[in-house]
């Protein structure tokens, strides 16, 4: 039986496209190093991806689910920040 | 199926693949290039299911995966150039243990994880330098261009396997006393890369592949700098060297991984699977 | 299914329920997804545990009974696709285990109780495989009826198992399909090839059938799993579409399903078929079954043997952190 378990690790991905990292799974692995290597052989098999980003799981700090109202309703009200908001004339064309 | 026609319609111009007076010699290289991949796949492919942690249960897989994939390749090749109607799976399946050209080193049993990694990277070194030749200066442009494909991958390997060696090496006493057992049983088994033949010598004439002595160096370099990190103690350099498999002496152990492999194509023959 | 028999509590009435209770029961009914750190029941995080556990293992038990072929693969490309195959179910076990990881116990934990035989693991992977053929029936008839359960799951009210069992369904797409086509390949084949085709679906039909789980029309157990979404359909109903399904494709390759009762059901536009030996089924999940034994054996033995490698890269990693940290404190 071996003494330790491997940390935890959590896995980011960025894909052919140039989009932003995004989180895909989680592994274990003795190190970071490691970690990308397992990352690359789990996550990747299928051309999923062409970086990888490895955060040990004890290290994410996330927010609080009560927080979620103040955190994020407030946005809400804020829908002039979308597009749509705005009425243009069609005469004016595409913007 | 648009990859697989564009593919088909790259083969690359090579008139050795026609060259009847290389025929005999190149394809006798050509199923040691490939026999390797298929062995080396066969017994890494046997974890699956069974590696320490799943981790590394994938990763094994992927490397069996790659290898097949070359196996592919190279018996293909050596089937196109035999000339009797021979594709890859027939070589694979139906050849018996004296025509197989494998290295000794690959058909030895997988033995526990440290006989596994070490096996491997001290394949990996070697193949990797072998590759890296062939894929830059191999004159049969079909030959550069597999290499070219598998290089890639086995530049993985290689960084994988010493990575393993080192951390395992350096670990604790008991992976040190597994990974220096693994080195010690297998070293007698690495001199055979680089002992060369007529079959050698009429491809390095060839300008096909390279004098396995020239590789030697790298090898070594490649595999002192990796064992001193994993505060391995390389032995002695002119020990005994295991050596046939290239020209079709085996050990016992290839018999069972052909039984094993061929038992379908044999038991029923001319079946399509 | 991958997890037949799970445990869970009672359901409770919404007038029992603590008002934290009813205010997650209505998330739920809501669709909202519950997360890790969200207040959940403990009923909720323990049968999922439990579930998401018993999937995960019948993942990695189920890696045996088929990577006992590869080995023995007819052709290179039959053994690339059945490696791979083989590779992605240890992948699923990975995200499963993670997924339960999530509600606070650890990997190793899990595989402790797996290999204490505390866990179980789905019924099916304790048959052998006997021939090549069943290759192709673990592949259709298994990976078939798994999917049925896998699918609706991708909309479980648990955050990371849906995401889990997305990534699970989109890489299973192509499991069922190479299973049948070595069906295809058998069925349309020799005499000989023809008769382990047929052979493999005689023994694999009812336990197919088996990985529903037992009736759970009345089961309460079941109400509460359905009532928080970590289980979407009933298992006559997977069952039962599982066979509607499968009766034509065995069809058209013109296998014989080994079911006397088998017929069409105009009424409820489904076929009447016979259920499987439940008492067989009981004998499995005590660890009765035909491979048990080897099946556990197997696992408990690569994991022992796994250790000194698992410890020893570990030391290394412990090491180099220790001489980074030295070499830190040394610079400034």
């Amino acid at each position: 039986m071996s003494k330790k378990e491997w940390p935890l690790w959590e896995v980011f991905i960025r894909g052919q496209h140039g989009l932003n990292h995004r989180h895909v799974g989680s592994l274990h692995a003795p190190d970071a190093e490691m970690a990308i290597n397992h990352a690359r052989d789990v996550y990747t098999r299928r051309k999923e991806g062409v970086s990888i980003w490895v955060v040990p799981s004890k290290e994410i700090t996330a927010s609080s689910p009560s927080e979620k109202g103040p955190l994020f309703d407030p946005a809400e009200s804020k829908t002039y920040r979308h597009p749509t908001f705005f009425d243009i004339p069609e005469e004016v064309g595409k913007m | 199926m648009a990859a697989l026609e564009t593919a088909a319609t790259s083969v690359p111009e090579d008139s050795f693949v026609s060259d009847a007076s290389l025929r005999p010699a190149f394809f006798e290289w050509l199923c040691r290039m490939g026999d390797n991949a298929l062995i080396l796949g066969h017994r890494t492919s046997e974890w699956c299911g069974h590696g320490p942690v799943l981790e590394e249960d994938i990763a094994l897989a992927n490397t069996a995966l790659d290898l097949i994939g070359h196996t592919q390749m190279w018996l293909g090749l050596a089937g196109e150039v035999e000339g009797e109607g021979r594709d890859a799976d027939k070589l694979a399946y139906l050849r018996d243990a004296m025509k197989f050209r494998n290295l000794l080193l690959v058909e030895l049993p997988k033995g526990d994880m440290a006989v596994t990694m070490m096996r491997e990277f001290l394949f990996d070194a070697f193949h990797y330098h072998l590759l890296t030749w062939l894929a830059d200066n191999s004159k049969s442009p079909r030959v550069a261009e597999i290499a070219a494909k598998a290089l890639k991958e086995v530049s993985y390997h290689l960084d994988r396997a010493s990575d393993l060696v080192v951390r395992l090496g350096d670990g604790t006493e008991e992976s040190h006393r597994r990974m220096q057992d693994a080195l010690d049983l297998l070293w007698a088994y690495s001199g055979e890369m680089f002992v060369g033949d007529e079959v050698d010598a009429a491809m390095t004439q060839a300008g096909i592949a390279p004098d396995l002595e020239s590789l030697r160096g790298e090898w070594e370099t490649t595999v002192r700098d990796v064992l001193k990190e994993a505060t391995l103690a390389m032995p002695a350099e002119a020990g005994f060297v295991h050596k046939g498999g290239k020209q079709g002496r085996h050990t016992e152990h290839l018999g069972f991984i052909l039984a094993e492999m061929q038992f379908l194509q044999r038991a029923y023959p001319g079946a399509s699977w | 299914m991958y997890a037949q028999l799970v445990k869970s509590d009672a359901i409770k009435s919404r007038e029992d329920m603590s008002p934290e209770e009813r205010a997650f029961q209505d998330r739920v009914d809501a669709g909202e997804k519950i997360e890790p750190k969200d207040w959940m029941p403990e009923g909720y995080r323990k049968t999922l545990v439990r579930q998401i556990g018993q999937h995960a293992h019948s993942e990695i038990v189920g890696q045996l009974p088929e990577g006992n072929w590869i080995t023995r693969a007819p052709t290179l490309e039959r053994k690339a696709i059945l490696l791979a195959k083989v590779q992605d179910e240890a992948g699923h076990g990975l995200y499963l285990y993670s997924a339960a990881e999530t509600l606070g116990v650890s990997r190793d934990e899990l595989l402790e109780k797996l290999h204490s035989g505390k866990m179980k693991y789905s019924s099916i992977f304790n048959y052998p495989t006997l021939n090549w053929a069943d290759m192709g029936a673990v592949g259709w008839l298994v990976d078939g009826a798994a999917i049925m359960n896998q699918v609706p799951l991708q909309r479980t009210s648990y955050g990371p198992y849906s995401r889990a069992m997305i990534r699970i369904c989109k890489e299973e797409s192509f499991h069922q399909r190479q299973g049948y086509s070595i069906m295809m390949k058998m069925a349309f084949g020799t005499p000989e090839q023809k008769e382990m085709a047929q052979d493999a679906m005689n023994r694999f039909w009812y336990p197919a059938l088996m990985m529903f789980g037992p009736s759970d029309k009345d089961s309460v157990h079941s109400a509460q799993s359905m009532a928080w979404k970590i289980k979407i359909n009933t298992n006559d109903e997977l069952r039962q579409k599982f066979v509607n399904e499968t009766v034509p494709q065995a069809e058209y390759l013109g296998l014989t399903i080994p079911d006397e009762n088998l017929a069409w059901n105009e009424e409820k536009q489904g076929y009447d078929f016979s259920e499987p030996d439940w008492s067989e089924f009981f004998e499995v999940i005590k660890g009765n079954g035909p491979c048990n034994r080897e099946r556990l054996g197997d696992r408990v033995k690569a994991w022992e043997d796994g250790a000194w490698f698992r410890d020893g890269l570990n030391a290394y990693a412990e090491r180099a952190a220790e001489r980074r940290r030295a070499a830190s404190v040394a610079a400034e």
